[in-house]
């Protein structure tokens, strides 16, 4: 039995249907083809799903859908400024070389995203605490904390 | 070379931004009109006959379109690298991955729900799981036919006279070493799309690194499947990460071919990250005896090596890396007597297949380990018998490898300048230092009868430029780098340039991304075919200005003449030309480049490669001597590359071979019981994570390749490759004792600690 639920995605409210058993990375990825929000594991433990819901960064293959209900969710697909330009932290990966095959991007835009709008000057652990929980096979990381860090220093 | 604009720059990668935004399509979120999802039963035993299927119940479930079985497969179709592998198996399953049915139906949900369906019965056989049980006489044999567990498959080098070389040491070193199973965690898992059309031609939606060897598979098996004459078209999604795991084809691939056969629909599989784990092929495990000799200065007399891998149930490439392990083991420092004897052998276990290094790895652990051991017999600094020993320009090797660049001697003092090597060492205060070398093919690597790669660059669009190319983009950079090169020879912007690089319809052959191949290879490619556009556009501007050739050149887009340069006209105008006159024409030209190195012979002599990459790396630990946790306080990775096309990418090469080599060092291992896998998830398998990154630094040493684009040598694999045994040094040297057994686990550390009597 599907129920109906309203949540606000990415500034625009949604109210649609789900079925109860879904998780949120379902209804985003298989419902409403918005494929930029990443599946590498499906259970909580590579960080490519990461949205950010209420300001946090959340795992939303573990993410129940009927939880959204009522919640602010933002997704990779809206993080872009109005102006259409990259987001500070999309700009400093791509300028630190910190993307490589970009799987495990989205979900690290996301983490680094939720840190750097609740830290103003976050330090060197907070950045990998930050980013601890996703999963990079290609990069080593160092270019991924090199951007953060020049996002939080450039402010 | 101080006037280049575009190579040698920190250049961002073309498709970061593609990727950043969530924008890059993958297999995962690529959808076909029609599509149906595939899902495969795999074995519940690693040994057992197949006593009998049902899919009865399956088929009848609303929603599945069809239920496959071996009986389903045509003509005894069988893949890999000796043909042993059927992508479904009837009567016997060999390893715990093996595939025993599929299923399509119209969501992944059904298809899943209608595997639980299937009913299978068993008989369970004992299972070998240890290549040395498979070696013994009288073992049960695992592929009856071959009559052998041990792979006939030549693998023995002999260079010199071990024997007499070994009574001429002043100094010998013997000891045994293992590595374990790691796999490749690429954040993408694996999967494809097969769709036929009316004529049953095949368009396959995959991530293969092997285009052009993908097609040709695929062919084969349509031809098996009594489809003669077809077309096969392969068109990559963005790929999720390589590192040689798409280096071939697999079950999953035919089982979709075969799907979309039967329905006549399109027919997706996707892995699960569980299946990556288990039904992707990982490194082998390998068992390693050597010996090492050296005079009473320390140069080496002899190397001698026998090696056991763990091919597992099928042959895929893995079977094949003692091939590249010879590099180190012959050409690894100078040393003139060779000997080395690899057996692969078939087990019950997963079965292997390549992985970024090729077997190097595995390889240098060894070497580098035992030449600490040796050093230390001879009283020498471990820094110094490498600079004895350190290869150089000219050299000729036990191999006839003919070493064109070389940095090694720069790469080691590197190293050991930066860890104060001389300041640190020898302290025996929990803290040590260590280091290692390594040599890897830098200038492709002639695996195959070709190692060439085309490349069409055409100019249109009001002076914009495709080019088109047979190389692959996994992750690693090779759009940017063949960009940065073509847009260097032409004078034109990184943005003007457009790379098509993902569809065989439209892309020249090349061999794949592989042995660190693709700036050396695909960048000459595309050098050689932006001289020749070059040589077109000039001759057009020449007519047009009134001027000689020779005289003129290209920069931000114009064509100039450098004697007059208020004679000048722009690319589009000069597109313009050619295209709106009578007799028009197109700007397009295309380059093969097919670099000339050598197969090797059957006594494995011949130069593989065109130019060999070098480096060393040196690590500091700090050990826990009450947990054994080794601590890396300080990680220095000096590389030489010959140039450096873009720093920025190569450092995020190393930065990433450097933390996969420390997963391998330290951590990684896959752990099979009766081979079934144990570990096979992210919590279990201990990939690191962004907090167990060391202080790090990436060194660069430029030794200018002749034969290389603007200079440039292949850096994809060696960050990995001297990893793990320089951390064993390191750990040696602050606590006495020598890990020979990967991962080096706090347990094996504590152990060990133990054993030598440290502890009270
Ligand atoms: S897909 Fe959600 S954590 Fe891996
Ligand atoms: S860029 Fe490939 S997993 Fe991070």
């Amino acid at each position: 039995m599907k129920k109906a639920i309203t949540f606000t995605l990415n500034n625009e409210v949604i109210e649609t249907e789900v079925d109860p058993k879904w998780t949120l990375l379902y209804l985003l990825r298989e419902v409403l083809e918005m494929t930029g929000t990443k599946e590498g594991c499906g259970y909580g433990e590579c960080g490519a799903c990461t949205v950010i819901i209420n300001g946090q960064a959340v795992d939303s293959c573990l993410y129940p859908v009927m939880e959204a209900e009522g919640r602010k969710i933002t997704t990779i697909e809206g993080i872009m400024l109005k102006s259409g330009e990259l987001d500070p932290i999309q700009q400093a990966l791509v300028q630190n070389g910190a993307v490589q095959c970009g799987f495990c991007t989205p979900g690290m835009v996301m983490s680094a995203k939720a840190l750097l709008d609740e830290k103003e000057r976050p330090t060197e652990d907070d950045i990998k605490d930050s980013i601890a929980g996703n999963l990079c096979r290609c990069t080593g990381y160092v270019n991924i904390v090199d951007a953060i860090k020049s996002v939080a220093g450039g402010r | 070379m101080s006037s280049l604009t575009k190579v040698g720059q920190r250049i961002p990668k073309k498709d970061a931004p593609l990727k950043v935004t969530g924008a890059a399509i993958y297999i995962q979120d690529m959808k076909v009109p029609g599509m149906l999802y595939g899902k495969i039963l795999y074995s519940k035993y690693a040994h057992a006959k197949i006593l009998k299927i049902d899919t009865g119940k399956a088929e009848k479930l609303a929603g599945v379109r069809a239920v496959l079985t071996g009986a389903d497969v045509p003509n005894n179709f069988k893949f890999g690298f000796l043909k042993d592998n059927p992508p479904l198996k009837t009567g016997k399953v060999l390893s715990a991955r093996d595939e025993i049915a599929a299923v399509a139906a119209i969501s992944a949900e059904i298809a899943e729900e209608a595997l639980d369906l299937i009913e299978v019965e068993y008989e369970e056989l004992p299972g070998i799981f240890d290549p040395l049980d498979a070696m013994k006489e009288g073992a049960p044999l695992i592929h009856e036919e071959f009559k052998s567990n041990v792979l006939k498959l030549p693998w023995k080098l002999v260079a010199g006279d071990v024997e007499e070389a070994k009574k001429a040491s002043a100094y010998i070193a013997e000891d045994s070493f293992s590595t374990q199973w790691v796999t490749h965690c690429c954040l993408g898992t694996s999967g494809c799309i097969a769709a036929f059309d009316m004529n049953n031609n095949l368009t396959m939606y995959s991530n293969t690194q092997i285009p052009s060897l993908a097609q040709n598979d695929y062919l084969e098996a349509l031809k098996t499947f009594g489809l003669k004459n077809k077309r096969v078209r392969i068109i990559q999604c963005v790929i999720g990460g390589g590192f040689g795991s798409k280096l071939d084809t697999y079950a999953y691939e035919y089982i979709a071919i075969l799907l979309a056969l039967k329905t006549r629909k399109p027919v997706k599989i996707v892995f699960s990250r569980e299946e990556e784990f288990f039904a992707t092929s990982p490194r082998q495990c390998t068992i390693t005896k050597i010996s090492q000799g050296c005079d009473k200065d320390g140069r080496l007399t002899f190397r001698e090596m026998e090696m056991v891998l763990d091919n597992g149930a099928y042959v895929s490439w893995g079977a094949t890396t003692p091939s590249v392990m010879m590099v180190p083991i012959s050409s690894l420092y100078k040393v003139q007597n060779i000997k080395y004897v690899a057996k692969c052998v078939y087990t019950n276990n997963t079965y292997s297949q390549a992985m970024r290094g090729y077997g190097n790895p595995q390889a240098t652990f060894a070497i580098e380990s035992c030449l600490d051991q040796l050093a230390e017999k001879a009283g020498i600094d471990p820094l110094e018998i490498r600079r004895i020993n350190a290869n150089e320009p000219g050299e000729i090797t036990p191999q006839n490898f003919r070493i064109t660049s070389c940095g090694m001697k720069e790469c080691i003092d590197e190293v050991a300048n930066r860890l104060d090597w001389k300041g640190k060492r020898g302290k025996h205060n929990n803290r040590g230092v260590g280091m290692a070398s390594l040599i890897h093919v830098g200038g492709a690597a002639r695996v195959y009868k070709s190692d060439g790669c085309g490349t069409i660059i055409k100019m249109d669009d009001n002076g914009k430029v495709d080019v088109i190319t047979g190389s692959s983009e996994i992750g690693q950079g090779s759009e940017t780098i063949i960009s940065q090169i073509v847009a260097e020879v032409l004078g034109i912007n990184i943005d003007d340039i457009n790379v098509i690089n993902n569809d065989t319809d439209v892309c020249p052959w090349d061999v794949g991304a592989h042995a660190s191949r693709t700036t050396f290879v695909a960048g000459n490619s595309a050098l050689g075919a932006a001289r020749k556009i070059k040589a077109q556009i000039l001759e057009v501007a020449a007519k047009n200005l009134g001027e000689d050739p020779q005289s003129l050149d290209i920069k931000d887009g114009v064509v100039f003449s450098t004697k007059d340069k208020e004679k000048n006209i722009p690319l589009s105008k000069v597109l313009r030309k050619v295209h709106y006159s009578l007799g028009g024409r197109m700007l397009v030209a295309e380059n093969f480049y097919d670099p000339p190195n050598e197969n090797f012979d059957q006594n494995f002599r011949g130069n593989l490669s065109v130019s060999y990459a070098y480096g060393a790396h040196g690590v500091e630990v700090e050990v826990d001597k009450d947990t054994g946790q080794v601590k890396i306080l300080n990680y220095i990775a000096a590389h030489d590359v010959g140039k450096a096309i873009n720093p920025m990418l190569l450092e995020g090469q190393i930065y990433g071979g450097g933390l996969q080599g420390i997963g391998y060092a330290l951590g990684e291992r896959m752990i099979f019981e009766k081979g079934v896998l144990k570990n096979g998830n992210f919590l279990d398998y201990k990939m690191p994570t962004a907090k167990d990154v060391p202080p790090v630094q990436a060194v660069i040493v430029e030794t200018d390749e002749q034969a290389g684009p603007f200079g440039a040598k292949g850096i994809g694999e060696p960050g990995l490759v001297p990893t793990a045994p320089a951390i064993a040094n390191a750990i040696y040297d602050a606590v006495g004792v020598r890990i020979k057994d990967l991962p080096i686990t706090p347990e094996k550390v504590l152990r060990a600690l133990q054993e030598k009597g440290k502890i009270a």
